[in-house]
């Protein structure tokens, strides 16, 4: 059953009145970092999204998760039409996002709080939670107290407070170092298993990608559209191990293949990957 | 000069602490430290006052040994004259002040929000920032009379504009992505307000209070010292034309030392609005 339609999706961003950027050898004030994205989304499935900088990924996300307008075209979940963000999809940003004066467990309880939930029921949910992620005891610390992967945790706890159908993550691992993030991976996979949501997973790892992944779905350059989609049979559960066997190697080469021309064709795009960040 | 007040001091620092997570080492025991290597130059301070009128370097007349003065002190406070007037004083400076809060915060927040409003607004406040509260003194006090008024008016004007304008950088500087955090979680318009952008905005705005209250005491003393009747302003500016200087100087001790404990006062709230801050390394 499909759970995220994207049909046709567009998204151009107009600079500001004077400004103009070079774009394949022509001066333009509007970059088009999407042009016609279709793309359907199985449900409890986990997607990886691949592609060069400024294919428009975390674009596309935006646009699911009801954050941004597509300038044609439109995404759908169970059929409705996102316009707006939806209650039953939860967004994981790669900075974190926590609230700064909020301790762990306050900002875990936050997208509930603001839901009218009341105050003894959000904060058991919250420190279940923070538990399943192993942050028992830690729930009073701020998050400049905590280190960059359990400021992460919390933010993911967070977003699974609302018991969310889709779960949009942001190159939510990109900012942590190389073990905290295989770490992550795989207790993010453990927990995954058991909630069984949709899960689109934007990277710039294709090791990540394809670890995690159901499907890896690669984009062009700029301006984005899906490439080409890779099953990953891969059996699960999966733990990090996996990753010595030929299979991932294969698929790995699978998806390098497929974006290796594409990277080089956004390495000459530099310019444009800076104005539009990503 | 205007232009080094619209920057808080902790504008930079706000960011520094949430954005790099880095702890800042901000060195404990500091201002105990300070006050411990200030102390020998405060007594000779202290001990030149004693001296220089007695042994004729200062005309004891206009310029009375330290002892002296505390001993007019003591006696101001005593007869209950120096409480009266620090009270009516302090009185009017936090009516002032919390008028000013009451204006302030809310005019802030619509004009670091909505940018049409402070497009319309901002050469209006700019025109009036830059209008000394001192030079309408003489205007308060043809509009509003001698009394209360218009002294508060001139607290109120003194401290406004400080916290205006750090609230206005306090909501303007909100992370964006925090906003897009809780836009993606439901937020609703008014829980924006009261859970992002305020909290946010809290140790900007703190900032401005500080100022403020600063501002609102030395304008309120001012004041007194050219319309009033009472007050630690009239006080001391009384004391002169009666020439009872030991008096005099008794009020500006008294006004220093009260000034010392408001900054001390506010910075400790100033940290307390910040308590979530990584003070050092080590986590609590």
């Amino acid at each position: 059953m499909d759970r995220i339609i994207a049909t046709e999706l567009t998204k151009t961003f107009q600079l500001k009145p004077g400004q103009t950027v070079r774009v394949d050898g022509i001066d333009t004030n509007a970059i088009t970092v999407l042009n016609g994205l279709d793309l359907t989304i199985r449900r409890g499935e986990f997607i990886t999204l691949v592609g060069p900088s400024g294919s428009g990924k975390s674009v596309f996300l935006d646009i699911v998760g009801g954050l941004t307008q597509a300038t044609s075209g439109a995404a759908y979940i169970d059929g409705e039409r996102i316009v707006k963000p939806d209650p039953r999809m939860a967004y994981v940003f790669q900075q974190y996002a926590l609230f700064p004066w909020r301790t762990a467990l306050e900002n875990v309880e936050y997208a509930l709080e603001v839901r009218g939930v009341s105050k003894a029921e959000r904060r058991q949910k919250a420190r279940h939670f923070l538990s399943l992620f192993g942050l028992g005891g830690f729930e009073d610390r701020y998050p400049s107290q905590l280190s960059g992967g359990m400021q992460q945790r919390v933010a993911i706890a967070r977003s699974l407070t609302t018991d969310p159908e889709v779960l949009l993550m942001d190159e939510p691992f990109a900012a942590l170092d190389a073990q905290t993030r295989d770490i992550l991976q795989s207790e993010l996979l453990r927990i995954w298993e058991r909630i069984g949501c949709t899960v689109i997973f934007v990277t710039h790892s294709i090791d990540e990608a394809v670890f995690l992944a159901d499907r890896v779905v690669a984009m062009t350059a700029r301006p984005g559209i899906v490439k080409e989609i890779i099953d990953i049979d891969l059996p699960r559960p999966r733990d990090t191990e996996i990753r010595n066997t030929p299979e991932f190697a294969e698929l790995r080469g699978r998806v390098w293949n497929v974006l290796r021309d594409e990277v080089q064709k956004a390495q000459k795009d530099w310019a444009l990957a800076s104005a539009t960040a990503h | 000069m205007t232009f080094v007040l619209e920057k808080p001091a902790s504008e930079s620092s706000a960011f520094d602490f949430w954005r790099k997570r880095a702890s800042v080492s901000r060195p404990t025991g500091r201002p105990t430290s300070t006050f411990v290597a200030g102390l020998p130059l405060l007594i000779a301070f202290c001990a030149l006052w004693e001296i220089a009128p007695r042994l004729g370097w200062m005309n004891p007349i206009f310029f009375p040994p330290l002892s002296s003065v505390l001993a007019a002190l003591l006696d101001l406070i005593a007869s209950g004259t120096m409480g009266k007037h620090i009270g009516i004083s302090l009185q009017r400076a936090a009516l002032g002040f919390g008028l000013a809060v009451a204006v302030a915060i809310p005019l802030g927040f619509l004009m670091g929000r909505y940018t049409p409003f402070e497009k319309a607004t901002d050469l209006l406040v700019q025109t009036l920032r830059n209008t000394s509260q001192f030079a309408l003194l003489p205007v308060f006090v043809l509009l509003l009379g001698i009394g209360e008024a218009s002294k508060i008016a001139i607290t109120f004007y003194a401290a406004v504009f400080f916290l205006l304008v750090n609230t206005i950088v306090g909501v303007k500087s909100v992370d964006p992505l925090l906003l897009k955090a809780a836009r993606s979680m439901g937020t609703s318009d008014w829980d924006l307000f009261r859970k992002v952008i305020f909290p946010w905005a809290i140790p900007f705005i703190v900032a401005g209070a500080r100022l403020g209250v600063k501002a609102s005491l030395f304008s309120v003393i001012a004041a007194e010292m050219l319309a009033a009747r009472s007050g630690i302003g009239y006080l001391i500016q009384n004391s002169q034309l009666m020439l009872k200087s030991a008096d005099m100087y008794a009020g500006i001790i008294t006004l220093t030392i009260v000034g010392l404990l408001l900054n001390y006062g506010l910075v400790w709230m100033e940290k307390r609005a910040t308590h979530w801050r990584a003070s050092d390394g080590n986590p609590t």
